[in-house]
């Protein structure tokens, strides 16, 4: 099929679909008027039961938190594949641009990036763990605060030599990270289990709405998953930075 | 009544799919998926909202202030990550059939098999 057919094929499919979505969307509800009613029963009754006053986080965690579980493993499933698709293929061998090499692809860094690169990195990873530990409370989370981890890890990359750092990054840890991050899902939800409960079923004491040591299990989940998170797009970001700089195909020049 | 969000919604669904359609780089039709899933994020909140409503957090306002609905907000997040991951399994194997192919364009490596 030829690019231009393609595209007429496309513009009267698109114009049916666009017509039927378009019907469709008129059948909603008016924008702004809420018909309820599961968002206004959970923000009326989440805080009293689960003490997060974070109802997004309770809902998360704890009202849909098996669903929740199965997402994690998405995540760890994608990073899993992204590591296989990318495994040394045939005939492929790994050279460490040396400094003088001539075909060295990695640009130098600018004084600038390095310098705001360093700066940047301390307050960064205190904003990740602080967005992990108080996801039950204010807008965050594990999700949100592993991926805020995880720039911190680029920030490195940005400001140092990745060649260097590549020699001294702690493979083992993150690899251990990211398996526990993922285990420990499963480890919080077997606690219930264990305690006589439901899969998941909070056990915990819940202490008081706003307190950093409430909610239950939700910041231990929270943790989880902020380690999982947080390792598994550090091996994204390495998976990708070693197909770029590492990574030789057979005949190139080296 | 008031359609917009809405409309956006499906403009980006549209704009998006014919992006991936009309493609000649994987790179570029893996970023259109990118906005035709950033669709459905704005369809998700577009339903949960309610006029005046804040965010569903009680850590500075009292429990039973008009919030928006929080299983949205909840489903977006899911959708997000599920979205980052995908787009990052997806460019992975951009890069292998750049690998074997010598080219990003659906096209080009087409037509060398045949």
């Amino acid at each position: 099929m030829t690019p231009a057919l393609r595209r007429r094929v496309f513009l009267v499919a698109g114009a049916v679909a666009g017509g039927l979505l378009l019907w469709g969307l008129t059948g909603l509800p008016d924008y702004g008027v809420y018909p309820g009613p599961y968002g206004d029963v959970l923000n009326a009754v989440a805080v009293d039961e689960r003490k997060a006053t974070n109802v997004v986080a309770a809902v998360t965690f704890d009202y849909r938190g098996v669903d929740t579980m199965g997402e994690e493993y998405i995540l760890f499933a994608a990073v899993i594949g992204v590591a296989i698709v990318l495994r040394a293929q045939r005939g492929e061998t790994e050279q460490e641009p040396d400094e003088d090499a001539a075909d060295r692809r990695a640009p130098g860094t600018s004084n600038a990036v390095r310098v705001l690169g360093l700066a940047l990195l301390g307050p960064v990873v205190l904003f990740g763990i602080y967005m992990v530990a108080h996801g039950h409370l204010s807008p965050g989370g594990g999700f949100q605060g592993g991926v805020v981890l995880a720039t911190g890890a680029l920030l490195v990359y940005l400001s140092g030599e990745y060649v260097t750092l590549r020699r001294v990054r702690p493979v083992a840890l993150i690899d251990l990270a990211e398996g526990s991050g993922a285990a420990g899902y499963v480890a919080v939800g077997l606690l219930g289990l264990a305690a006589g409960a439901a899969f998941l079923e909070n056990v915990l004491p819940l202490g008081q709405p706003g307190a950093l040591l409430s909610s239950g299990m939700i910041p231990l989940i929270n943790l989880a998953v902020g380690l999982e998170v947080a390792a598994g797009f550090v091996l994204l970001l390495s998976e990708f930075l070693e197909q770029t700089l590492v990574v030789r195909r057979p005949g190139e020049v080296t | 009544m008031i359609y917009l969000p809405y409309a956006v919604a499906a403009w980006l669904f549209l704009v998006g799919l014919y992006g991936i359609v009309t493609s000649r780089n994987l790179v570029h039709a893996v970023t259109c998926l990118s906005v035709v899933q950033s669709s459905t994020y704005i369809l998700l909140l577009a339903v949960g909202f309610e006029r005046g409503g804040t965010a569903p957090i009680f850590l500075d306002v009292p429990v039973g202030t008009k919030a928006v609905d929080p299983v949205v907000g909840a489903l977006t997040l899911t959708d997000i990550v599920v979205g980052a991951t995908v787009s990052a399994l997806l460019l992975a194997l951009a890069v292998q059939i750049f690998k074997h192919h010598g080219t990003l364009d659906p096209e080009r490596f087409r037509s060398r098999e045949d």
